[in-house]
């Protein structure tokens, strides 16, 4: 496990810091909101095909860099710093993750190179219900001759509104709570039977509903086995964690840094209220909290990228905490800037509405403290 | 890396392994018991005759403050070597030979602040563990506001007179010498401190051990009457002990956070998980029963984890040469706050099983954790309460403000 950054993950750090920065501050997402286009932003997507990062952790032969996820990290925390609505972390994390761990030469081979251009947008539809719940897929995935007939809906799919192909799970065999029976199927939009509900979400960066109503799938569309699709979808999933947490690390460590400005800048009763011991100590508190998750979800990123054999425990540690810290320091972003942190014109808003999103998509924390739990036989 | 550095590191492994292999004693190789625990010193008796063995080869060797010079009688290895040295340590499970206040504290500050004399004077005896050094910080009436210490130091010409009063000495009454905060100025609050060495058998020296809610006694009140000092045990300038002061707080508070309070090793104590599988009971997955207090164990469990992550990201940032004062900052608020967390979940998982105190009828490890629990609230007190780490914190990393 390393804590360092190399000499070219800090310039890619670096690059995505600026980028974020330069390109997509938080005043670009106010204008995205208020121009009704729901996170879909084709300038943002062209830029990030530009910079190579859709292609991170994709394969050098088709296309990408397979810079590893610590890499990607620096990217997505970049992203989150500013609240940057793009879709790097469903199409550059999950997809390209799903397809290289879980697809075969074809689907590789068809897929991949696009996904790395910013040609393809994925989204991963799996959970059904308001929480997340790998093994609780009711939809159906009946066997019809040449493939399968999938009949379901899946709710609040990430990036779903944007996306050009999906990545289904439905089941195969068993009942909803089975882990065994679940398939993984890459449906492209335009299916025949599936119909996409864009979503004005809270953090304004959109989602969708799907509905599955008879969509045929050949075998060829099957990604990885049948039956199978949680044991693929597990490291995903792993990863998707990992990732969220990074963006929600960035988000939590602005609206920080933002706080910290205001209470040096804020005077109340003559005095900087930054000098009053109720609010240094809170403070002083936040700044743990960031320190200890920052730890945390280094350690899971480099996990990964070393292939350790504690990804799992890691990746629940870390988006456990991003989850609680991003909660915390947003809460306390709005209720240390006053009154001014109640309006829209204020960004402190933003920061505790994306906050919520990054808490619950993959997992919050009390689904990754169980499993954390879990995993340690406890 | 160069190939040749490599290739002189691999080879110094070779050479600790082999040293090791034919030095380290048998029971060394075990986990430490709490009455085996050597401090060094004068009165240190050796419970286990190999425990002195493996002292005295440590101590010979430098190895027991394996970076400090050599010619201070330290091991003189460079940052790679002493990790190479440690996890060799580590491979054989060797004991540490000497805990000592010398060593984490009172060493690293007079290698800084100490004359070239006082250095050779007393380094090697730390380093030995033939000295048992005690810390003279706490007054009744200077405990947060450490700078308001009273204890006078008067010169009288060719020595220096010491009157007053410290508290919270660590084992004062077991100590040889004790590294001191004194007043040589009373027109100058900071200014007016300097630091002292003196022999604990001097004349008009007490130490009265201090009962605690533990019912162990660490500390003691320690009463000083006219105790003579020669001169030349002034470290630095008169008026200096307050950075000295600062600076040896750091090592203790980086001490106390590396160290976590002390581990449990050997000690016989469980995780507050397997007591609560024990006596709250398993559901049918064989989890805690209790999902109320599993998610609380966890909660500490994860916290616990993300600490020693953050240990180990601080140490490594310090070895890439990066900034690592806002990172160690947060250690010692963290460390404290865990180990207490830990002692309460354990005495919860006990139930009434943790509620013993003395004699037959409870587990001794039980009567171990109960008693830990209560020297716990101790971790946010000493050392710089908690309250004034997050000071520090608010003040020197987050640059916020004094109140005017």
């Amino acid at each position: 496990m390393t804590f360092v950054l190399t000499e070219d993950q800090q310039m890619l750090r670096d690059t995505a810091m600026s980028f974020a920065r330069d390109t997509l501050p938080v005043t670009h997402l106010r204008e995205l909101r208020d121009s009704g286009a729901n996170g879909v932003d084709p300038m943002a997507r062209e830029k990030l095909a530009e910079l190579g990062f859709f292609g991170v952790l994709i394969p050098e032969e088709h296309g990408g860099s397979d810079f590893g996820l610590v890499g990607m990290g620096q990217i997505l925390e970049a992203q989150g710093r500013t609240l940057a609505a793009t879709p790097l972390l469903q199409t550059g994390v999950i997809g390209a993750s799903a397809l290289t761990l879980g697809g075969s030469q074809a689907q590789k081979a068809e897929w991949l190179a696009k996904i790395a251009a910013g040609e393809v947008l994925t989204a991963l539809a799996l959970d059904e219900g308001a929480h997340h719940n790998p093994a609780g897929v009711a939809t159906e995935a009946e066997r019809d001759g040449q493939g399968y007939t999938l009949t379901g809906a899946k709710r609040y799919v990430p990036d779903g509104h944007q996306a050009d192909l999906f990545i289904i799970a439905a089941r195969t065999h068993g009942e909803p709570g089975d882990s065994h029976g679940i398939s993984l199927f890459l449906v492209p939009k335009d299916a025949v039977g599936l119909s996409v509900q864009a979503l004005n979400t809270v953090d304004s960066h959109g989602a969708a509903h799907l509905s599955l109503d008879g969509v045929h799938v050949d075998d060829a569309q099957l990604l990885g086995d049948a039956d199978k699709g949680l044991d693929l979808v597990e490291p995903v999933l792993d990863r998707a964690a990992i990732a969220q947490a990074c963006e929600a690390l960035g988000s939590a460590q602005a609206a920080f840094d933002m706080t910290l400005e205001y209470l040096n800048t804020r005077k109340q009763f003559g005095q900087l209220i930054g000098s009053f011991q109720a609010l240094q100590h809170r403070a002083a508190k936040l700044f743990t909290e960031l320190e200890m998750t920052r730890s945390c979800v280094a350690a899971a990123l480099s996990a990964v990228d070393e292939k350790a054999n504690t990804i799992s425990e890691l990746a629940s540690l870390a988006k456990a905490r991003a989850s609680e810290t991003v909660h915390l320091v947003s809460n306390e972003c709005v209720q240390m800037h006053g009154g001014i942190g109640m309006t829209d014109a204020h960004d402190s808003g933003l920061y505790m509405k994306r906050a919520r999103v990054q808490e619950a998509l993959y997992g919050g924390a009390s689904f990754h403290r169980d499993r954390y739990a879990r995993l340690n036989g406890y | 890396m160069a190939d040749g550095d490599m290739q002189t590191l691999e080879a110094f492994r070779q050479e600790a392994r082999d040293w090791l292999e034919e030095n380290c004693p048998p029971s060394m190789r075990t986990p430490m018991k709490d009455d085996e625990i050597v401090w060094g010193g004068r009165r240190e008796t050796f419970t286990n005759p190999e425990s002195k063995l493996w002292l005295e080869r440590m101590g010979e060797k430098g190895w027991t403050a394996p970076m400090w010079p050599a010619e201070y009688g330290g091991g003189g290895l460079t940052p790679e070597e002493n990790k190479i040295l440690q996890q060799e340590l580590r491979r054989i499970k060797a004991r540490p030979p000497l805990f000592s206040f010398g060593l984490w504290m009172f060493g690293p500050a007079l290698l800084e602040f100490g004359n070239e004399e006082q250095k050779k004077r007393f380094i090697p005896d730390i380093v030995k563990g033939k000295t048992r050094w005690c810390q003279g910080y706490s007054e009744p009436g200077a405990g947060s506001d450490l700078a308001g210490l009273q204890t006078r130091c008067e010169d009288k010409g060719d020595h220096y007179l010491i009157n007053g009063q410290k508290v919270w000495t660590s084992y004062a009454n077991e100590a040889d010498w004790i590294f001191c905060l004194v007043r040589t100025d009373r027109t100058k609050k900071h200014e007016g401190i300097s630091f002292i060495l003196f022999d604990m058998e001097s004349e008009g020296v007490e130490a009265r051990p201090i009962k605690l809610i533990s019912g162990a006694s660490p500390f003691c009140e320690t009463f000083f009457t006219d105790v003579k000092v020669p001169k030349d045990q002034l470290v630095g300038e008169e008026g200096q002990g307050w950075t000295i002061a600062k600076r040896l707080l750091q090592f203790e508070r980086s001490s106390i956070s590396a160290g976590g309070f002390g581990g449990t090793g050997g000690s016989g104590i469980l995780g507050p998980e397997e007591y609560a599988k024990m006596h709250v009971g398993t559901d049918n997955e064989g989890r805690v029963a209790d999902g109320d207090l599993r998610g609380r164990i966890t909660d500490h469990k994860m916290y616990a984890k993300a600490f020693s992550l953050t240990v180990q990201r601080s140490t490594e940032q310090a070895k890439a040469g990066q900034e690592v004062g806002h990172t160690a900052s947060i250690l010692k608020y963290g460390a404290a706050k865990m180990n207490q967390d830990r002692h309460e979940l354990l005495i919860e998982a006990l139930g009434t099983e943790g509620l013993g105190w003395d004699g037959e009828g409870f587990e001794d490890s039980a009567k171990k954790a109960t008693r830990g629990w209560l020297r716990s609230k101790g971790n946010s007190i000493e050392g710089g309460t908690s309250e004034i780490n997050l000071n520090v914190i608010a003040k020197r990393v987050l640059g916020l403000k004094e109140h005017q």
